[in-house]
């Protein structure tokens, strides 16, 4: 088993524009995803992210640490979420991120086990 | 004698060596360097005790021994190593030991080439890593053939390694429902190796043919383990008719020869007449892939050029015909402007201008090329001549500068082509290729 985090990025306000039906549709869509994960492994984290507008980023500059408002990255689609799972490998990850709503894109990334 | 056998043994045998060693020990490190190991001590004790009865064996025998030593050593250390997922594997953690059948080999060396050709490796990358662990090219001769340094591909194949294993890219066979789209997947691998061959103008063109002939026996390795794959079965026929005229491309000073200009006496008709056997075996279109149709198509059009005789011969009429075809399957812009190029053949250069017209190919010299060829014809020249220049601004190849800049001189007041220049020059896009 390998361990993966499934980064969620997609359009901002688009949970607010969706419809009811269309809400419905998202929650059937994640349903399927975690039915697939327990089939074949397990989800051990997930959670949905509050908007970047609250976020905020710290780095280091010059030996300091500098804390500013907003996400680290300029770009169209933001992070919204994630999904921590154990599975077999990359296909079986690839198999269940597809089960999640289309209009995300999905970054899968392995977890290091540093212990 | 002996570096003969050894040559052809690594040549014909590398990828299955490489696919079973890694199934059984699940290092593509390790896997790898055991088995270069063994040709290194092959090349050494060969030529003294003679080939061995079972060469591909003896190298088998040889790099397991090594692979085993490494792991023991390891052992010792108590190092922990990333393992590649594979089958047996998660066969173990799910039923206990797997029996093994014995007769997994032939899907071992494609669980190989799926591996390498995983759609989640940078295709550059998978095409380089497949001619190194399926065809046993060597890093050294794989940077030749992509004209990169040494040291560029080794990185690359080392990072495409490193995240076979990191990421956890399955040495298994996939389910029957997703393995068409992972043979689609292979084909572009493979088909992308091939077309580096023939990118223009980059590079001595004797090495690119070599490239070219490596992706066709990529192919050639796959589709001996899944024979009526359709997908390959069309990659190879198109890339077999555009291989035979590999020696026809180039002329005496090393400048490329359009289609319509060729000697045609110097294709290869073996290959021509296997690629038309293929065709044949594939028969009518049935339930094909969109890429699997788009080879097919363009097989089908350069099956036109190969069997006409004489350019003059060329069916024009049917190369349109399957054009439309293409721009339903899968439309781009190169498409249409190869379509165009068949239209103003088959019905003369004003429809070819019709045909061009809209189309948008943004950073590519191709439209304004045609277009400038097209209106010559027409006997239009004021506006050729601005078509060339545009088409000059945007070329960025030195050879088809150079061609340009020449047609563009030629159309000096009272000074028009020739005709058979003009359509050689023409003819060329209506090649089926890209």
């Amino acid at each position: 088993m390998k361990r993966y985090l499934i980064l969620i990025a997609y359009e901002p306000g688009g949970w607010d524009r969706a419809s009811e039906e269309a809400r419905a549709t998202f929650f059937e869509q994640h349903a399927a995803f975690s039915a697939f994960v327990a089939e074949h492994g397990r989800e051990s984290a997930s959670a949905a992210l509050d908007d970047t507008d609250t976020a905020t980023t710290v780095r280091h500059v010059d030996g300091k640490v500098v804390v500013t408002d907003g996400p680290f990255a300029e770009t169209a689609e933001m992070i919204g979420g994630y999904y921590e799972v154990e599975l077999p490998d990359l296909d079986s990850a690839i198999a269940a991120a597809a089960l999640l709503p289309p209009s995300y894109t999905l970054e899968i990334r392995p977890v290091i086990d540093v212990t | 004698m002996s570096d003969d056998a050894l040559s052809r043994v690594v040549r014909e045998e590398w990828g299955r060596l490489v696919a079973l060693l890694l199934a059984r020990y699940r290092r593509l490190d390790l896997v790898e360097e055991g088995l270069g190991d063994a040709v290194e001590a092959a090349a050494r004790t060969w030529p003294t005790h003679g080939v061995p009865d079972n060469p591909a064996g003896w190298l088998n025998t040889a790099a397991s021994r090594r692979v085993l030593d490494r792991l023991r050593a390891e052992a010792m250390r108590q190092r922990k190593v990333p393992l590649l997922v594979t089958e047996a594997e998660r066969g173990q953690e799910r039923a206990g030991p797997m029996a093994d059948t014995g007769d997994l080999v032939e899907d071992d060396l494609l669980r190989l080439v799926l591996m390498c050709t995983h759609p989640a490796l940078a295709s550059e990358a998978a095409s380089a890593l497949s001619l190194r662990l399926v065809l046993g090219v060597s890093t050294y001769d794989v940077a030749r053939l992509f004209l990169v340094p040494e040291p560029t591909m080794a990185a690359r194949i080392t990072r495409a390694k490193k995240k076979i294993v990191a990421a956890g890219i399955p040495f298994s066979m996939p389910t029957s429902a997703a393995l068409p789209d992972r043979l689609d997947s292979v084909a572009q691998t493979a088909y992308l190796a091939f077309t580096a061959g023939y990118a223009p103008g980059s590079g001595a063109d004797l090495l690119r043919a070599d490239l070219a002939g490596e992706g066709v026996r990529l192919v050639r390795v796959v589709l001996a383990q899944r024979p009526t794959a359709p997908v390959l079965v069309a990659l190879l026929a198109l890339m077999l008719l555009q291989h035979s005229r590999r020696d026809a491309r180039v002329g005496a000073e090393g400048e490329l020869v359009l289609l319509a200009d060729q000697d045609r006496s110097r294709w290869h008709p073996e290959e021509i007449s296997e690629a038309l056997g293929l065709l044949r075996s594939l028969g009518h279109i049935r339930e094909m892939s969109a890429p699997a149709l788009a080879y097919l198509l363009q097989a089908r059009i350069a099956a036109e050029h190969a069997t006409a005789a004489t350019a003059d011969d060329t069916r024009w009429d049917r190369i349109v015909g399957h054009y439309d075809t293409l721009l339903q399957v899968m439309p781009s812009p190169a498409a249409q402007v190869a379509r165009a190029v068949a239209v103003a053949e088959d019905t003369g250069p004003q429809a070819g201008l019709s045909a061009l017209e809209g189309v948008q190919m943004p950073g590519s010299h191709r439209p304004a090329s045609v277009r400038a060829e097209l209106l010559v014809r027409s006997g239009r020249v004021a506006e050729a001549e601005a078509a060339y220049v545009d088409a000059i601004s945007q070329c960025r190849n030195e050879t088809e500068l150079a061609h340009l800049r020449g047609r563009l001189a030629a159309l000096a007041p009272g000074l028009r082509p020739a005709e058979p220049t003009a359509r050689g020059a023409l003819a060329a896009s209506g090649d089926g290729g890209q």
